[in-house]
């Protein structure tokens, strides 16, 4: 039984949204989905929806916050009033102010920075729908955007949460799972390089459990990596197809 | 909004090489070793008008922590149950980099991980702090003030949090004819601590791992890893902190020499303020 007394996952280890403990819900990507920005990108993970724009490398105002020798980030996480079961205030609480920062972090540790002195790169990152996972799929998202920017990285990063339902291990967790089980751990990382950029546990696991979940993660993440380069590389098929019949 | 922080001092940066070339040769700038930690000290007790407090050093690191239990209304969620409000201040006398103004995002990050271990672990009894279920609730404040910032701010907050949590005493309240709570005098118990939680922190220097980082260590470092532990061994938190990137092993290693820092504050903490062993 999970903390609200749930039962979250049953004797075939079959979970409340039917699947399996160590299958990713149904993903879906877009890239430059917003004309406004450099780089955009929509993604889903199941009901867990978020949009993630680019604008820069830009002049940073005021000058004092830019750095002599590389770009500076600026992240802004923020949730839609309506993307959760209750109405969640605009103004940002102190676990977005948290996230806003670890998702900052993650990414500069992919951006090459020291391509863009004494500007600032903006990346803001709006959920649309919160059911699980929402960090992760920003994460997923900002680099996406990033990417679609045409800002050079050293890799994407790719993210997903692993949770502990009635003491399983479970991927990709919706919020039922989060706030009803055991822990929370969210991953994300370059999946090429092999770099884990961030790594977050809510909740207690043992060492076993924990090096179980790490292994869990990064499998998926590959799965999920495969995803956004087949994304971006269709979407730079179809412009190189327009531009032939230009 | 999170920005890449501009302010961070030059000069430990041009001293990473000197840094890396000592830990080559398993030393650090100050003389420790790299798993060692440096001189732990801890005063319970420390402000009288609190309900609970501790005092605590590590090197150079100071951090007070004062705990007031005050009535309030439970979480709608969770109607039979007191509250614990962890909250961190980085008041502008602790270092030179802080300014004065409401909480930055590493307040928060701070407080959210202390917070995050003791609710999990449910290392307080919170139902004891219902006087009316749904109604009137005791709230738990736990305020970290730091005092002197040398690095490692997370872990001594955690020392100070568990050592104050373990010594604070619950008012004694009592409803009124209008159905407020009233102070009266004395105390009517102590808090019930069912777990000892604590937080280690690892930074990654190069390819080594140190524990206990300095101020000057962190700005070097890639990556630090926070690990919170239950005195079973259980992991009861983590978060990666820092620009930088971690592989696999690196942490399993960070997590093993947590798990040897923390061994190393619950001593401190048993013998600074004779906490009964756990049952």
């Amino acid at each position: 039984m999970g903390k609200t007394g749930l039962k979250l996952i049953d004797e075939n280890g079959i979970r409340i949204d039917g699947r399996k403990p160590d299958q990713l819900r149904p993903i879906s990507m877009d890239v430059g989905v917003l004309k406004n920005a450099q780089g955009s990108a929509l993604v889903s993970y199941g009901k867990t929806t978020v949009l993630a724009a680019v604008y820069g490398p830009r002049e940073a105002l005021p000058r004092h916050m830019t750095l002599p020798d590389r770009a500076i980030l600026r992240v802004r996480y923020h949730m839609a009033p309506f993307s959760t079961t209750e109405r969640k205030s605009p103004a940002p609480t102190r676990r977005e102010v948290e996230l806003s920062k670890v998702i900052r972090e993650s990414l500069e540790a992919s951006v090459f920075t020291e391509l863009y002195p004494r500007t600032t790169i903006d990346i803001f990152i709006e959920v649309l729908q919160a059911d699980g996972g929402t960090r992760t799929t920003s994460l997923t998202a900002a680099s996406m955007a990033l990417a679609d920017a045409g800002i050079p990285m050293k890799d994407l990063i790719a993210g997903v949460a692993v949770g502990k339902v009635n003491g399983k291990l479970v991927l990709d967790i919706n919020e039922a799972e989060d706030s009803g089980g055991e822990a929370d751990m969210p991953v994300a990382m370059m999946p090429n390089l092999g770099k884990i950029v961030l790594l977050q546990l809510n909740g207690t696991l043992t060492r076993d459990e924990f090096k179980e979940a790490m292994k869990m993660s990064i499998k998926a993440i590959k799965e999920i990596y495969l995803i956004q380069k087949q994304t971006l590389r269709d979407k730079y098929a179809k412009m190189t197809e327009e531009e032939k019949e230009e | 909004m999170s920005v890449t922080p501009s302010t961070y001092p030059l000069v430990p940066k041009i001293q990473k090489d000197t840094i890396l070339s000592l830990l080559e040769v398993g030393k650090r700038a100050d003389g420790r070793g790299l798993e060692d930690i440096r001189k732990v000290k801890i005063i319970p007790n420390y402000i009288e008008k609190s309900d609970g407090s501790a005092l605590v050093n590590i090197g150079d690191t100071v951090v007070l922590v004062g705990v007031k239990v005050e009535p309030g209304t439970p979480y709608p969620d969770l109607p039979d149950e007191g509250i614990l409000m962890v909250n961190a201040e980085f008041v502008p006398l602790a270092s030179p980099l802080f300014e004065p103004g409401p909480p930055d995002e590493n307040a928060y990050e701070l407080a959210r991980i202390i917070d995050r271990s003791f609710r999990e672990t449910k290392s307080i009894d919170l139902k004891e702090l219902a006087v009316q279920p749904g109604q009137k609730v005791l709230v738990v404040w736990n305020d970290i003030y730091v005092l002197n910032h040398s690095g490692n701010l997370i872990d001594a907050s955690a020392i100070a949090t568990l050592v104050a949590l373990a010594r604070t005493k619950i008012p004694n309240y009592e409803m009124n004819e209008e159905g407020y709570l009233v102070k009266k005098e004395g105390y009517k118990g102590t808090l019930k601590l069912t777990k000892k939680v604590i937080t280690a922190t690892v930074a990654k220097i190069g390819k080594y791992y140190v524990a206990d980082p300095t101020e000057e260590e962190e700005y070097v470092s890639d990556a630090r890893l926070s690990v919170s532990f239950t005195e079973d061994g259980t992991i009861a938190g983590m978060q990666k902190m820092g620009a930088g990137s971690l592989e696999e092993g690196d942490i399993d290693a960070m997590v093993d020499l947590a798990w040897k820092v923390s061994q190393k504050y619950f001593s401190e903490i048993s013998t600074a303020i004779g906490l009964p062993p756990q049952e």
